[in-house]
């Protein structure tokens, strides 16, 4: 299984592989948030965890399409499911392999983006922790909808459609931990949520994954 | 060793052979016969446990079956080295010393997948199977725009292959010199109007 996964973070770091791609769009759509909103910095620090949140949410559904589509062109995922790997185990490092090439980076670049938005200083380390909780969760349930959409013309609209809506909850307890760190109060439990949804999501998605991708490569 | 009995399989939802039945036993091969659409890859995705089997049985060592289909699965952005490494460690394995000089992909070995030309993505996708070490092979067309001096190479292989014990299905339009008996699958094609699709529900 650890093959599968140095093979895709291989593959994401070589020309075409979209490594960064995530990362990117996310810086760009925190910096163009104040050139919209203007230079009111208290409406900015109010919006700011909502911004990183969504941002985050946009830039994992970027690469989401290429976790399986690749592979299911090239014909690798037939051959996959009928090697000795477990087709869950699969689902779990492709997953992994997205949160690597994506959730991560992001996480640890947004507190350096926090003081573009004015984020309040008390909240730099509930960003940071909110996001490494959430975002494996990201990665995990749109590892489930690329599984879902594989093999589908313009599958790519569908999966976001599908996506979005499950990344709900993820997207409230995050900006909820975030916001409440800023406001001085107690976040543990929108972080024991956000990190619930993320246990919970790893623990069972795989096993939902490898059952649609059968059902898919049929 | 490979034992199928009454299979009946279907593409689409739509039923294409009905009771196939046939032995193979150890160190010998089955080339599928047919012309086009009559369900020789289906039948190779049904063996090979891709796709459910309608009805009947198929019976083999299942830790042994290994199947090659059009697509060779090759990684463009990985050398030909690395692609056979991974095959490798998917199946708990070492690459062969002579794997490469076996399909003659020496010269080729650090060109990255994307750059092989259609006859060389097929010698690795073929060096392969000669990488996971299994005994059943399941070959889909092994010999799509093979040059004639590779076809040569592969066949040796596979001759090789089944001296040690190993079984080859073949579906394939040419002869590939093996002393091996024919399937002509043209009698078992499903009737146009047999049901049983179980997949309707998902279509």
């Amino acid at each position: 299984m650890i093959a599968l996964l140095l093979r895709d973070l291989r593959l994401a770091v070589r020309a075409g592989g979209g490594f960064g791609l995530g990362l990117a769009f996310f810086l760009i759509v925190v910096v163009l948030v104040p050139f919209g909103v203007g230079p009111d910095t208290a409406l900015l620090s109010a919006i700011a965890p909502g911004i990183f949140w969504v941002a985050s949410l946009l830039a994992a559904l970027l690469s989401l399409d290429r976790i399986f589509a690749l592979d299911f062109e090239d014909g690798s995922l037939t051959l996959l499911a009928t090697s000795p790997l477990p087709f869950e185990g699969a689902a779990l490092m492709k997953a992994l392999a997205h949160w690597i090439t994506t959730g991560l980076p992001l996480t640890v670049a947004a507190p350096a983006l926090g003081f573009l938005l004015n984020l309040a200083p008390e909240a730099y380390v509930y960003l940071l922790l909110s996001l490494l909780l959430g975002t494996p969760a990201l990665s995990m349930i749109g590892t489930f909808g690329a599984g879902l959409t594989v093999g589908l013309r313009r599958g790519g609209l569908l999966l976001s459609l599908l996506v979005l809506p499950l990344y709900v909850p993820t997207l409230i307890f995050g900006a909820e931990a975030v916001r409440r760190g800023a406001d001085g109060l107690d976040p543990t439990g929108a972080l024991m949520l956000l990190a619930g949804i993320t246990v919970g999501g790893f623990a069972l998605l795989p096993f939902a994954t490898a059952a649609v991708l059968r059902i898919n490569l049929r | 060793m490979l034992q199928v009995r009454n299979l009946s399989c279907a593409r689409g939802g739509v039923p294409v052979l009905n009771a196939v039945s046939f032995d193979v036993a150890a160190g010998q091969a089955l080339i599928l016969r047919g012309p086009n659409g009559v369900g020789k890859t289906t039948l190779l995705r049904t063996l090979a446990g891709v796709q459910p089997a309608l009805d009947g049985t198929v019976d083999f060592p299942e830790e042994q079956g290994a199947y090659a289909s059009h697509a060779d699965g090759i990684k463009a952005a990985l050398s030909v080295t690395e692609n056979l490494v991974f095959w490798a460690e998917v199946y708990g394995g070492d690459l062969p010393d002579d794997i490469l000089e076996k399909f003659d992909l020496t010269d080729l070995r650090d060109r990255p997948g994307g750059t092989l030309s259609a006859g060389q993505k097929r010698r690795l996708g073929l060096a392969r199977l000669g990488v996971i070490g299994r005994k059943v092979l399941f070959l889909d067309e092994p010999t799509v725009s093979l040059d004639r001096f590779s076809v040569k190479l592969f066949a040796d292989w596979l001759r090789g292959h089944l001296a040690a014990g190993g079984i080859a299905v073949i579906a394939t339009h040419i002869d590939l010199g093996l002393d091996a008996p024919e399937l002509d699958l043209t009698p078992y094609r499903a009737a146009p109007d047999a049901h049983g699709g179980s997949d309707e529900a998902f279509l």
